[in-house]
């Protein structure tokens, strides 16, 4: 016998089962309206934001809107974008302030009834328009010491390659989801408001070490340079960076405080020191 | 400290320097920092204050309950003559010595929770979670993300890369010096479990509202030490090969498995250490009654 209460919930259990309640809750109505967009038109030394009012439907992402303005109003708009899909890192920008990937922000989340303010990333020198230049960050890549994996024991050169551990490599992989949007540089106030770029790699190169550095295989020692170089002490872990990671990296919880660790041990913990004169060729951060 | 010749590329940066509290931010990003900064300036005055009182933190109460304010806790010497002291035989050291002042400078009152509030407090001002909630809430360093600067700190900013603030890596000693006080409050609340009859003087299991009070605060407490990033990294998190021992894995897991949770443990502790010492206060004056639920 079936109970009232399943009797009654029996159409939302189907549209579960069937797989219809996505569409329900996110079917787009595909009705029209007027939104006004308010884009940084211009480069670094000469701009302003223009107003573009246009015709939306609330499925569209803000990259689409601006796709649309520049088919229909302004040819000449510069906006970098390639999968649309919030994997290439590309169309990062500020949608009202806020450090997003355009082709990741659906109109519906945001408040059409005001205009939407649409800018370039703040942290890098400006190109034209929505484009920035981030080549600094790979420069910067470039002076972060390379993977140094270790021989391979006896054993693993007769199996053909290095043997590890399924939870130690995981712990590395989560670092290697990063896309390069470098959104988390853009909203970093140690780059965006100290403009400390001489002297600090940002939180999407101190995930880069952490995913070195903690890689199980990794021989190589990044600790001093983090510290002396690469301006890991900059960082007051205030987190903005992984409030906006698009792909939900833990950049601060899981990267730069264990990387902050491994610098108290090698700078300002005197125990661990003691400890190392005493196990000589044990290094904290070794396997 | 000597430290070797920059080495980043340098960038040609544009002028768009924010004034303070400038941002196209449309959304209420101002809310959460003020909350912050409300409740974190109420339980620390509330904390010291309480501190400072150097009375009312033990309950006797008429049913033989033994509640002692987890602020308090480990009473190292009791000043028996105050109100509402612990009584002696809870102290580790006996009564107030003479060598001891009890008051600094002639006007500060020294008091048992001062002895040893400055672990748990030195714990809390260094730890990771409560050094950002408080550089945005307090310094406005930022006040939230993508929101401007003042604009004095500019250039000029240092971080925890120098002093002052690079003394916030001696946060793991501060760690090593709290981990005994979860085993000294979980003795307190297994006494808080045992009563004593005020006509045979025989001890009886029981369960006061003060009793949960004080365990949940224990919990909590431990919830959030344990939690700790710097134990995170002691228990496994500084080996690259963490699966190589089981134990260390599942200790490592383990920790995880709080660490996710910092912030609310730490939101949520904060407040009932200050709720389990006003409970407790409140009893001993008599202006609550503790309620016996067995
Ligand atoms: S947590 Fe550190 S790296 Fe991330 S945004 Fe804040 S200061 Fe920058
Ligand atoms: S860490 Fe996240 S925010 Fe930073 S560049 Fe990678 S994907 Fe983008
Ligand atoms: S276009 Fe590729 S991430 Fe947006
Ligand atoms: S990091 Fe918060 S207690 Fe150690």
């Amino acid at each position: 016998m079936v109970s009232p209460t399943t009797e009654r919930l029996k159409p939302q259990i189907d549209d579960l089962i069937e797989g219809r309640h996505l569409g329900k809750l996110h079917k787009p109505t595909g009705e029209k309206r007027r939104a006004v967009f308010r884009i940084w038109r211009g480069d670094d030394s000469n701009g302003k934001f223009v107003d573009y009012p246009t015709e939306v439907t609330d499925g569209m992402v803000v990259l689409d809107a601006v796709h649309q303005i520049q088919a229909e109003q302004a040819n000449d708009l510069a906006v970098r974008w390639n999968c649309k899909a919030g994997k290439c890192g590309s169309c990062s920008a500020e949608v009202n302030g806020k450090p997003c990937l355009m082709c990741m922000t659906r109109l519906d989340q945001l408040n059409l009834d005001m205009h939407v303010t649409i800018e370039p990333i703040q942290t890098f020198p400006l190109i034209k328009d929505l484009v920035a230049d981030v080549s600094w960050n790979f420069e910067v890549k470039k002076k972060i010491k390379p993977f140094k994996p270790r021989k391979k024991t006896a054993e693993e050169e007769k199996v053909g390659g290095w043997r590890m551990k399924q939870e130690d490599i995981d712990r590395v992989q989560e670092f290697r989801k990063c896309i390069e949007c470098f959104l988390c540089q853009d909203v970093c106030h140690v780059l965006r408001d100290h403009k400390k770029h001489a002297e600090f790699i940002g939180p999407r190169f101190l995930i880069h070490v952490a995913a070195l550095e903690m890689h199980p295989l990794d021989t190589e020692d990044r600790i001093p340079e983090l510290r002396n170089n690469h301006g890991i002490g900059y960082c007051n872990i205030t987190k903005c960076c992984t409030q906006v990671c698009p792909e939900h990296i833990h950049i601060t919880d899981n990267g730069i405080i264990p990387l902050k660790e491994r610098v108290v041990d090698e700078f300002y913990d005197p125990l661990t020191k003691l400890f190392r004169i005493f196990k000589p060729g044990k290094g904290g951060n070794s396997a | 400290m000597t430290r070797a010749p920059v080495s980043l590329p340098q960038v040609a940066l544009p002028d768009n320097q924010r004034g303070f509290l400038q941002t196209k931010r449309t959304d209420t990003w101002w809310l959460f920092p003020t909350i912050t900064l409300i409740y974190f300036a109420i339980a620390a005055t509330y904390l010291t204050w309480a501190a400072w009182q150097g009375e009312h933190y033990w309950y006797s109460g008429p049913g033989g309950a033994q509640y002692l304010s987890p602020i308090y806790s480990p009473v190292l010497f009791s000043d028996s003559t105050r109100a509402g002291a612990a009584p002696v035989e809870h102290s580790w050291f006996g009564e107030w010595p003479s060598w001891l002042p009890k008051l600094l400078l002639g006007f500060i009152p020294l008091t048992p929770a001062l002895l040893i509030l400055w672990a748990p407090g030195g714990f809390r001002l260094t730890c990771y979670y409560y050094r950002g909630a408080y550089y945005k809430a307090f310094w406005g360093d930022p006040p939230n993300c993508a929101v401007g600067e003042p604009g004095f700190r500019g250039t000029r900013f240092r971080g925890e890369r120098s002093l002052p603030l690079v003394i916030m890596n001696i946060h793991r000693y501060f760690l090593y010096a709290v981990i005994p006080f979860i085993f000294i409050l979980s003795y307190d609340a297994i006494i808080s479990f045992i009563f004593i009859d005020p006509e045979t003087g025989s001890h009886r299991f029981g369960i006061g509202v003060g009793s949960l009070v004080i365990t949940a605060n224990t919990v909590l407490l431990a919830s959030y030490t344990f939690g700790c990033h710097s134990l995170r990294h002691i228990i496994g998190g500084k080996k690259d090969c963490i699966a190589s021992s089981q134990a260390r894995l599942t200790a490592y897991n383990c920790v995880g498995c709080f660490n996710r949770w910092h912030m609310q443990w730490a939101w949520i502790s904060l407040f009932w250490v200050g709720f389990a010492d006003l409970y407790i206060r409140l009893c001993s004056m008599g202006i609550w009654s503790d309620w016996r639920i067995l």
